[in-house]
């Protein structure tokens, strides 16, 4: 049985990953999972200078998920080029940085510098986090900004590019195209769908930026309806996420299109889930007496 | 070392209303201190994310735990309905605890107010020295009251007057004339912030537990900060994880 995937030339021993900003670089969740089982490491969004992040409370439970504002809080790109990526080096796991901004500029200040780092397989752009005022989700909402964005990362990056989708839009195949044209590698999505939450006792919201951006096995239909689309859009291959917690649900995406699957909020719920997952995405292939994992991926259309 | 695992139920009741006192099995016991806390996830998946609650108490064997807590929610009211010999899934032990040892040879304040008041109990069991404890409530139903008894000198404060002083547990430290050398103290932020002004006021060291909501508990979400004076050596922005870092700060170090 073969559960290798690869994207963009790069071969990844299984198509399971964690979810940028759930899993920081490895090292909390790291006391629960051998590293070296995962597919790739996709790490907390990293920024040229260290970015305080959102007032508290920061998160929030909503039925079946929960919302979160951090505001990508991060301690910028001389810390983590220093302290994780050396971390994550020691692990035999591919490590994909997720890199934040607030300008272009500070987009390819990152992207160059993680260029100098061979250990770094693959660079994720977020260009969808909800809770940022600046940068971040303004160059993911429109398809002109998004394919700019990711023509001039395009220009500067040593690695291939990832480019991270929103569902906040009003169509995703057009988003996943442009990003496609301008020439990212792949893409990753969803990204968390904004929502809010009000505590009626205190008649104020429930996290204090207002709006959080959702996740958790709740919004998973979704997550599943847009990587399909995406998948029937581009031909660049995809990272398929959004409340992902069994196998079976991984299975779902890698149906619809996706390569690989990232496991987010539900690392919060139980820290084993993403080994769970590479077990049970085995366990339904010998089930099935499946070869290679390529011949689930995009099954369904 | 953190661990997730399924704890025995091995008694619950309630000790005041809408306040639960719950003894758990597990080897945790083992390396619980005070001030740290275990994250209890509800069975319920349509409530995911595990609720932190304070170790109150470590069985003298070390093999089981003891959890105060208070229903706040749709987690807490599933876990008050636990019977003994059920099986309830816990990470821990998690957090940086107090720092007991700084007590020797000291005059302290043990503060806890409302439901900041179960891991002063385990505190009040591991300082050795002089100490006062001062625990706030409501009204007469001053939960844990009889088992500080067993550990020092008790003052009680409530809101309504009925039991101690009338008032919080500043009030109780005024009026009974006390004084202190280093304060240990859980509770609401009011009064953690009454508090922190008080040690200031009087030039003395005060070890604060705060709350803040939590996805993760163990440091990889950063939803829990609290912001600091100084940079920290894992963030290197002015925002501690409470859940790693704390939740016990010096006052000092953090505002609130």
């Amino acid at each position: 049985m073969n559960t290798q995937t690869e994207i963009a030339g790069i071969t990844f021993k299984n198509p399971v990953m964690t979810a940028s900003g759930t899993f920081g670089s490895g090292m909390e969740y790291s006391e629960f999972v051998d590293l070296n089982l995962l597919g790739a490491v996709v790490t907390k969004g990293v920024a040229n200078r260290p970015w305080t992040g959102n007032p508290t409370p920061r998160v929030a439970e909503v039925y079946g998920g929960m919302l979160n504002a951090i505001g990508l809080q991060n301690p910028g790109i001389d810390v983590f080029m220093e302290r994780d990526i050396p971390f994550l080096k020691q692990f035999d796991t591919r490590i994909i940085v997720n890199v934040c901004g607030k300008t272009v500029e500070d987009y390819v200040e990152v992207v160059e510098r993680l260029g100098e780092e061979p250990a770094v397989a693959m660079l994720e752009i977020n260009v969808s986090c909800p809770n940022v005022k600046e940068g971040a989700i303004a160059f993911g909402q429109k398809a002109d900004a998004l394919f700019s964005i990711t023509r001039e990362i395009k220009k500067h990056a040593k690695q291939p590019v990832i480019m991270k989708l929103s569902p906040n839009v009003t169509d995703i195949g057009e988003m996943a195209k442009a990003a496609e044209a301008a020439g990212a590698d792949a893409l990753s999505l969803i990204n968390t769908i904004t929502g809010m939450k009000i505590d009626i006792h205190k008649r104020t919201f429930a996290l204090a930026n207002k709006t959080g951006g959702m996740s958790g096995p709740a919004i998973k239909p979704v997550a599943v309806r847009m990587v399909y689309q995406a998948a029937q859009a581009v031909k660049i291959p995809i990272i398929g996420m959004g409340g992902i917690a069994t196998a079976e649900d991984a299975i779902e995406f890698l149906l619809a299109g996706a390569s690989a699957v990232s496991i987010g909020a539900m690392n919060f719920v139980n820290p084993y889930t993403t080994e769970e997952v590479v077990k049970g995405i085995e366990g339904y292939m010998e089930q099935y007496h499946i070869e290679t994992l390529s011949e689930l991926i995009g099954a369904v259309h | 070392m953190k661990q997730m695992q399924k704890a025995l139920i091995l008694s619950q009741r309630e000790s005041a209303s809408g306040i639960y006192d719950m003894w758990i099995e597990t080897d945790l016991a083992a390396q619980a201190g005070a001030g740290q806390f275990l994250c209890i996830y509800p069975r319920d998946k349509s409530t995911l994310l595990p609720r932190p609650i304070s170790i109150c108490e470590v069985r003298e064997d070390k093999k089981a735990l003891r959890i105060v807590y208070r229903v706040a929610g749709q987690g807490t009211k599933e876990f008050s309905g636990y019977q003994a010999g059920e099986t309830i899934r816990i990470m821990g032990t998690l957090g940086n605890g107090f720092p007991v040892s700084e007590a020797e040879g000291r005059k302290t304040f043990l503060i806890g107010g409302g439901i900041g008041v179960p891991p002063i109990l385990q505190l009040a069991k591991e300082v050795r020295g002089e100490k006062q404890i001062i625990a706030g409530y409501r009204n007469h139903e001053t939960f844990l009251k009889e088992d500080f008894d067993r550990y020092g000198k008790v003052y009680i404060a409530t809101e309504d007057g009925s039991v101690g002083t009338k008032g919080n547990v500043m009030d109780a430290i005024a009026q009974n004339g006390l004084e202190a050398e280093l304060i240990y103290a859980c509770g609401p932020m009011p009064m953690l912030r009454a508090v922190k002004a008080y040690a200031a006021k009087h030039n003395i060291k005060a070890y604060i537990s705060l709350e803040e909501h939590m996805a993760c508990g163990v440091g990889a979400c950063l939803g829990c900060v609290v912001k600091t004076k100084e940079t920290d050596s894992h963030s290197h922005v002015n925002n501690a994880r409470i859940c790693t870092e704390g939740p016990v700060f010096e006052a000092d170090a953090v505002e609130l």
